[in-house]
């Protein structure tokens, strides 16, 4: 084992947990395009600008092929994996009207409904354990 | 003396700023959630706090990852909420207490925390609902506030052991504090929960039973794990309850449980609301 090695090996790959994004110095490094962009929508101007020309915006934050086509495909696991973060995605999100359980069940392959049934399938294991 | 009258422990889903805007408290999917602020409400209406020191984490709104420090504290005359992006209406400003505030970083750097100081903090929902929760209505807010923001976005975060370690010093230098404030002390966030990833939805009501149980009498047992094992325990965004062990870490040795609620889900979260009232140390008895 090289120290090169030992370097490309960050606490992500220590440490994974199943279905578990830890969002680290290699993704903050590797998703700050996309994040930065994300972050600029807490002004309703930047919103409106995105609307008007995404691809215009994307080259104003010069996002990387791989987060502008999972910011295209509104792909949110896609861009997680190209370094976003969750809580700058949500705002993104919000441009769409979606919520967090929106983007829950988009994540886990489920249906609005079934994302939120399993929810409140939550509150009855409480009762039972 | 400065008195610490109790902490407040509440989580802070932006979906419950959203009900509030529509008046929805007592929808039956809310209620639940809303009226575990009944017991909250009768004790500040007596404790009468005019200071309160909120242990929370930003998301997004006022850090960026440009500059993410570990443990911020704010030391602003006044604070303001402001757009996140999502559509809350954003809330009256809040007064601020700079010089408690400048008194509480003096006491953090003397017991060796190399804080972050801002002298200009915007205020996100993680502050903003607590207090819409607590103090209802619209009103003016009827304390000043010193914020203290912790990263919990992005890894490396602090111990759970660090953060208790924080909240003691914390609780320490407002003991030390030679004004006559009535303090209540805020750990927002949690409990269980996660947005992001595969695993999104994910509650775990056996550790958020263990976190609500041990957080009064025994807060020491919440740091015996690290950061990550929280975040496998409790989802990526459950780790929100350091934010609570430092608040915790505040009130002193001995607490007492005052109301309790907890409810699933509110949005993706396991929402959980807890008052403790401090007791008072010997040195304040004696006052």
């Amino acid at each position: 084992m090289g120290a090169i090695e030992s370097i490309e090996a960050g606490p992500a790959a220590r440490r994974a947990i199943p279905g578990t994004p830890v969002f680290d110095g290699d993704a903050a490094a590797r998703g700050y395009a996309l994040n930065a962009m994300c972050y600029s929508f807490n002004s309703a101007e930047n919103r409106a600008a995105y609307q008007a020309d995404e691809e215009a915006y994307f080259d104003r934050f010069n996002l990387t092929q791989e987060q502008r086509e999972a910011v295209r495909a509104r792909d949110v696991l896609k861009m997680i994996e190209a370094g976003g973060n969750i809580y700058y995605l949500a705002k993104l999100a919000g441009i769409y009207g979606l919520n967090v359980q929106d983007v829950g069940a988009q994540q886990t392959g489920m249906s609005v409904e079934a994302f939120r049934q399993m929810l409140l399938d939550a509150a009855h294991q409480q009762e039972e354990a | 003396m400065a008195q610490i009258l109790g902490g407040v422990f509440t989580s802070h889903v932006p979906a419950i700023g959203g009900a509030i805007a529509r008046g929805q408290e007592q929808d039956p999917y809310w209620s639940p959630f809303f009226d575990g602020f009944k017991p909250i409400h009768r004790w500040l209406a007596t404790a009468k706090p005019d200071v309160a020191v909120v242990f929370y984490n930003d998301h997004g709104l006022n850090f960026f990852l440009d500059k993410m420090p570990t443990f911020a504290v704010g030391a602003a005359e006044s604070y303001h909420n402001a757009d996140e992006g999502w559509g809350l209406p954003v809330q009256k400003a809040f007064k601020g207490d700079a010089a408690l505030s400048w008194h509480i970083i003096e006491g953090l750097v003397e017991d060796e925390f190399d804080i972050t100081t801002c002298q200009s903090m915007l205020v996100d929902h993680a502050l903003v609902v607590p207090f819409q929760l607590c103090w209802p209505g619209g009103g003016a807010w009827p304390v000043r506030v010193v914020p203290i923001a912790i990263n919990t976005v992005q890894h490396p975060l602090p111990s759970p052991k660090r953060c208790l370690a924080l909240g003691r010093a914390v609780g320490k230098a407002l003991r030390s504090w030679q004004g006559d404030e009535r303090i209540v002390v805020f750990g927002t966030g949690g409990l269980s929960h996660q947005l992001d990833g595969s695993r999104a939805g994910f509650i775990n009501q056996r550790y958020d039973r263990f976190c609500m149980d041990n957080l009064g009498p025994a807060p020491d047992a919440l740091t015996t794990i690290s950061a990550l094992d929280i975040v496998e325990e409790a989802g990526s965004q459950g780790i929100e309850i350091v934010n609570w062990i430092a608040a915790r870490g505040a009130l002193g040795e001995d607490v007492t449980e005052l109301s309790r609620n907890y409810h699933i889900p509110i949005s993706n979260t396991a929402a959980a609301t807890m008052l403790l009232a401090s007791e008072p140390t010997a040195l304040e008895k004696a006052a």
